[in-house]
């Protein structure tokens, strides 16, 4: 930068005199008052009682080198010396003295700071309260479930139909990929220890019933947690920071019957129907890896499927597809609701949707485990 | 400041043709905003005025034509051309777009964090004073964009654009949704930065009041077109039916009887 763009303070004349003159120079401004402010931490100021700055060499002076001077002129005055400031142009002096009255006004505001213990607390206090939340909104949805149920014509057909396509449909694909390769890799898996023991049919059990009664439901699940259930929270989150919500509200049309449950029950139909087209594509995983490795023909294997999974097993693992829908589609979108101010908290909820209804999904599926368990279903 | 003194225009604007999407906004439009002054854009509703200011601002490329700011002609310039330019103006837009996940604070210290190499405590103490500069109350720095009404927020977004100091200084409707003292607050505080900081203000306005106390040139644009440019008195002047309508409406006749009332 050349000397004329930097800010400067030059003492002269000797340090004994009563008054010193100290000349400024250069370009007093936010890109040239880098260097002479950290001059000026460490300055030594002459003893002298008077000081008198000759500004007639400032180049330029905008907010931030009007802040500097008056800082420094601030402090010197404080410590009981004079100060005068002199040939300043006139306009930079009407800067000067606008700085000056506003700094009354601009002590920087430090936030609070909250101890450890404080912080927990709040965050329990938060989590509490964020549960008794929950449960008031699956309440909330449950009403509304009812009322609409009972008033068919309040069901908003038109906004469940577009959910199934986009949450039921537009998913197939990817579902129907990952959990072929699931059915591939547990073939593949148990294809070596099957035929050690010479029991190579048994590839229909090993991949039949896992497929059905656990992997294609909580694979399924998982994969509309991350799909769907991240985009209801993020769409009701965004809707609520532009203040959509509240728009809703006042129109008169509520934003449960609006927004979550048209996403409710068109993921609790397509819930289960995904899973039996889960079921379709990982049990044919597991039957290409069966023909390729253990000479299973696709004739044996389908004929052996039918008494290798039984009705109940089958049923075992679709009923539990419309509890995995409603967790994932309540959580998703309380999130949603919970957003509030910024677009850091869209992302938090967003986050904050997947992990927990991935969590309750895997819950729930342990739980339902062990009451099919009771039953010896 | 000591640049702009130079006598070529801040910024000018020549044959310029946008589009929006496939829409054309901007058919030969030309003007310039000479140095020191409150360059005023008006006009109806979708007539193109936030579209010019996002062309001249670089956040929207024109189909053809050419916009000089500082003399330096800036379509078709990349990021790392453009920063330059950008640390010498600031922009202030129409709905605020401060960072909901900063206080105002850190809204106004992160460009001089970004462009400066000022220490964090007089970083600190500059955003207080452009914090009270704007009239802010001091203790709105520690607060969330969320947590302020819909004026204050205004107020902290140009703060924010005046973090560096700029030369020139780009405001998208400032009074727009403001109670009248808010926006009359506006108005002077933009006559305050013009005569004290010797900036050089762009602004697009519907608000017929910050014309008369603020604008000193304004332009008016009808269907992709400039009608008129001038100070208000002399577009008051003026026989276009359109720009007769927008000054005689029922809305600028009062604007402009205050207005002499004032003088």
């Amino acid at each position: 930068m050349p000397a004329d763009h930097i800010a400067q303070l030059l003492i002269e004349a000797d340090a004994s005199a009563i008054s010193v003159p100290v000349r400024c120079t250069g370009a007093w401004t936010v890109r040239g008052i880098a260097a002479l402010e950290r001059q000026l931490a460490q300055m030594d100021w002459p003893a002298a009682s008077d000081l008198v700055f000759d500004g007639s060499a400032i180049s330029a002076l905008d907010t931030a080198g009007a802040w500097l001077l008056h800082r420094t002129l601030h402090a010197l005055q404080q410590r009981g010396k004079n100060v005068q400031v002199n040939g300043l142009r006139p306009e930079f002096d009407t800067l000067l003295q606008l700085v000056a009255s506003r700094s009354a006004h601009a002590e920087p505001v430090l936030p609070a700071r909250v101890g450890l213990l404080e912080n927990i607390g709040r965050r329990a206090w938060r989590n509490l309260w964020s549960l008794s939340d929950m449960l008031a909104f699956v309440g909330e949805s449950a009403t509304v479930l009812l009322r609409s149920l009972m008033q068919p014509s309040r069901i908003r057909w038109r906004a469940i139909l577009y959910n199934l396509q986009t949450a039921g449909f537009e998913a197939m694909p990817i579902i129907g990929l990952l959990t072929f390769l699931m059915g591939v890799v547990i073939a593949y898996q148990g294809a070596d220890q099957l035929q050690r023991f010479g029991a190579n049919i048994f590839i229909v059990e090993l991949v039949g019933l896992s497929m059905v009664r656990e992997l294609a439901p909580l694979l399924t699940a998982i994969i509309i947690a991350g799909r769907s259930g991240s985009a209801y929270a993020a769409q009701i989150g965004t809707m609520k920071i532009t203040e959509e919500i509240d728009a809703l509200r006042t129109i008169g049309v509520g934003s449960q019957e609006l927004l979550v449950l048209p996403k409710l029950l068109a993921l609790v139909i397509a819930l289960p129907l995904l899973t039996v087209f889960a079921d379709v594509t990982g049990i044919f995983g597991g039957m290409i890896m069966a023909s390729s490795k253990l000479d299973v023909s696709f004739n044996t294997f389908i004929n052996r499927l039918d008494e290798a999974v039984s009705l109940s097993s089958f049923l075992v693992g679709i009923v539990k597809a419309p509890v995995f829908a409603a967790i994932i589609a309540l959580v998703g979108c309380f999130q949603g609701f919970q957003v509030s101010g910024s677009a850091d908290s869209v992302g938090r909820q967003t986050t904050v949707s997947v992990v927990q209804s991935i969590f309750l999904v895997i819950l729930a599926d342990a739980l339902f485990s062990i009451v099919f368990n009771w039953f010896e279903l | 400041m000591e640049t702009s003194a130079t006598a070529s225009a801040v910024v000018d604007i020549r044959e310029l043709h946008t589009r929006y999407g496939m829409a054309v906004v901007h058919k030969n439009v030309s003007l310039t905003v000479q140095p020191g002054e409150v360059f005023a854009l008006v006009g109806g509703s979708g007539c193109g005025k936030s579209t010019l200011l996002r062309a001249v601002i670089m956040l929207l490329r024109p189909v053809s034509g050419s916009i000089r700011v500082f003399g330096r002609e800036v379509i078709g310039l990349n990021d790392e051309q453009a920063l330059p330019l950008r640390r010498r103006w600031g922009v202030m837009f129409e709905r605020g777009a401060l960072f909901s996940s900063l206080t105002v604070a850190e809204n106004v210290a992160m460009v001089l964090r970004e462009h400066t190499r000022l220490s964090a405590g007089l970083i600190d103490e500059v955003v207080a004073l452009k914090i009270a500069l704007t009239g802010l109350p001091a203790d709105a720095g520690s607060k969330y964009p969320s947590e302020l009404s819909g004026g204050m927020r205004k107020r902290a977004a140009l703060a924010r654009a005046l973090a560096l100091d700029p030369e020139l200084l780009f405001l998208d409707e400032p009074t727009a949704g403001l109670d009248p003292l808010s926006a009359s607050g506006i108005d002077e505080l933009v006559r305050n930065l013009r005569d004290t900081l010797g900036l050089t203000i762009m602004l697009v306005t519907h608000d017929l009041d910050l014309l008369w106390r603020a604008a000193d040139r304004v332009a008016v644009l009808d269907g992709g077109h400039i009608l008129g440019v001038g100070s208000m008195a002399e577009l008051s002047q003026m026989e276009h039916p359109a720009i007769r309508e927008y000054f005689y409406g029922p809305r600028g006749r009062a604007a402009r009887e205050q207005a002499w009332k004032k003088k």
